[in-house]
């Protein structure tokens, strides 16, 4: 099965992707990750206004089978969380990249951004 | 390095997604979980299970030494007849539970789950050497040279028949294999090698068990995806093995029962034959049933939008710790969050208030009654 690596995006090595818009992050796990996972079936989103560092633990997703830690790819602060998705945790399977998004970060440090994987790199390490 | 079933490439094939389950890589899931779980539910799905273990006890001491042994009365087996027991140990804790299928009038066929294989093993044979019927008795632990798969769903008994073709030719008699009644075996030959057709299952569902030489596994995986083509069969990780046996209840090893969990607690007391005599665990399980026990598993149900409970998860009642989840995973049947769980016997009552706490936060649920899904 071929995932989507879209190519405005950034990537963590652990599935998250980041879509950067001025000096906010929107946050949300890969179309691999969500095959990997199928069934999303609950998605606990951090709480808004708290700080957070890049590869801090600050999201929860569950399938049927398993729970998985989301890590947020950079450091600042919780602006926004898509409440859509909390509602209705499938939207993680069908629309990974747009109404089944995270949160949004506001950067603190905005040169992290460079440190994450490309969309190539990304393909390259999912074997896309 | 992993054990490997005789239908590993065959899950390669289908795309399977690969696990370790009790020193097995076996598939976990093929399309997802919840997918394959409905189809078992309003379908047809082919299990492997060929990773749990058979033996074979043999010989005019076989009936008395597996009453010695067992928790249920193998003598209530007609030939071609199974039943569900337990192993205990002498405190009544459980060794394993298992199926044991009376496939000739002196020889029995016993399923014991994968992960407690060597360690059943040992216990049978050590029960052999220290028992009066020794000398009857034969023992094989058949395990690698037989494989099994579980064909279950409401829609199996339509294409069965076209797998096992003609009446038995032992163990239970039967005109063909759907003509099989819930808990019988009959046998079958298949390109020369003999078959054993059960009744049985771990869905809740009406299905079939078919034990045969690890050689033809593949060969009748195979013709069973086709014979079940238009019955909309799938092949079934494990994944929805778990799902599925959870909504009835029925136990795991290493999950509701151990060897310090008792059938008693575990709600299994039925499979428990007092009255046949002595037997490995007797004095202590029955002392549990007379005295009472401190732990009993239940049932329940989350009450509220949570995440899923998961095994290891805090039982509260009344603001205090009362137990842990043993089992826990969201219903696709229901579409909620359901488990089960070892608490004291006033709390494992259905109706019960009770909190599941995840991640530090708890969450209301209820105990209900098992099964917790029954089919409409």
């Amino acid at each position: 099965m071929s995932s989507q690596v879209p190519a405005d995006l950034r990537y963590t090595k652990s599935h998250e992707w980041v879509r950067i818009a001025g000096d906010a992050a929107t946050v949300g796990i890969t179309d691999h990750a969500q095959h990997e996972l199928t069934d999303v079936v609950f998605v606990e989103l951090p709480a808004i206004g708290r700080k957070v560092k890049a590869g801090e633990a600050v999201a929860v997703v569950e399938s049927v089978k398993t729970a998985s830690d989301i890590y947020s790819p950079v450091s600042g602060e919780i602006i926004a969380v898509n409440d859509a998705v909390v509602q209705d945790p499938a939207l993680t399977n069908s629309a990974p990249y747009a109404a089944g998004h995270f949160f949004q970060v506001r950067l603190s440090a905005p040169a992290e951004v460079d440190s994450l994987l490309t969309p190539a790199d990304y393909a390259k390490q999912i074997g896309a | 390095m992993l054990k490997r079933t005789p239908l590993f490439a065959a899950h390669q094939k289908l795309d399977g997604k690969l696990i370790e389950f009790g020193g097995w890589e076996m598939p976990v899931q093929y399309s997802s979980i919840v997918d394959e779980h409905l189809c078992v539910r309003r379908a047809a799905g082919i299990f492997d299970i060929c990773h749990m273990g058979e033996v074979l006890v043999t010989g005019r001491g076989a009936e008395g030494l597996l009453n010695e042994t067992l928790t249920n009365d193998v003598r209530k087996l007609a030939v071609g007849d199974g039943q569900y027991s337990q192993m205990c140990t002498e405190n009544g804790g459980t060794v394993d539970d298992l199926y044991v299928y009376r496939i000739a009038p002196m020889e029995y066929l016993l399923i014991i789950n994968a992960s407690r294989i060597d360690i059943d093993v040992a216990w049978l044979q050590e029960r052999i050497c220290g028992s009066p019927h020794r000398s009857g008795v034969i023992f094989e632990d058949a395990s690698a040279r037989l494989g099994a798969v579980a064909i279950q769903g409401p829609r199996v008994a339509s294409f069965i028949d076209l797998l096992f073709a003609g009446p038995s030719l032992a163990g239970a008699a039967a005109d063909r294999a759907s003509s099989l009644k819930k808990n019988q075996i009959g046998a079958w030959d298949r390109a020369g090698q003999r078959i054993w057709v059960a009744r049985t299952g771990y869905t809740g569902e009406d299905g079939f068990e078919v034990v045969a030489p690890a050689s033809i596994i593949e060969d009748i995986w195979t013709s069973t995806l086709a014979a079940g083509h238009s019955a909309c069969i799938q092949p079934i990780g494990l994944g929805a093995r778990d799902t599925l046996r959870t909504e009835v209840c029925y136990p795991l090893y290493g999950h509701e029962l151990d060897e310090n969990t008792s059938p008693i607690e575990a709600g299994l007391g039925y499979f428990v034959s007092f009255d046949k005599g002595d037997f490995v665990g007797r004095t202590a399980l029955l002392d549990q049933k007379t005295n009472g026990v401190k732990k009993k598993s239940a049932a329940f149900k989350m009450a509220e939008k949570s995440a899923p409970p998961r095994p290891g998860y805090a039982i509260f009642a009344g603001g205090e710790k009362v137990g842990d989840v043993v089992s826990g995973t969201q219903s696709p049947s229901l579409s909620a969050g359901i488990g089960m769980g070892y608490v004291p016997p006033a709390i494992a009552v259905p109706g019960t208030k009770i909190e599941i706490e995840v991640r530090g936060r708890r969450f209301a649920a209820e105990i209900v009654k098992k099964p917790i899904y029954r089919k409409a």
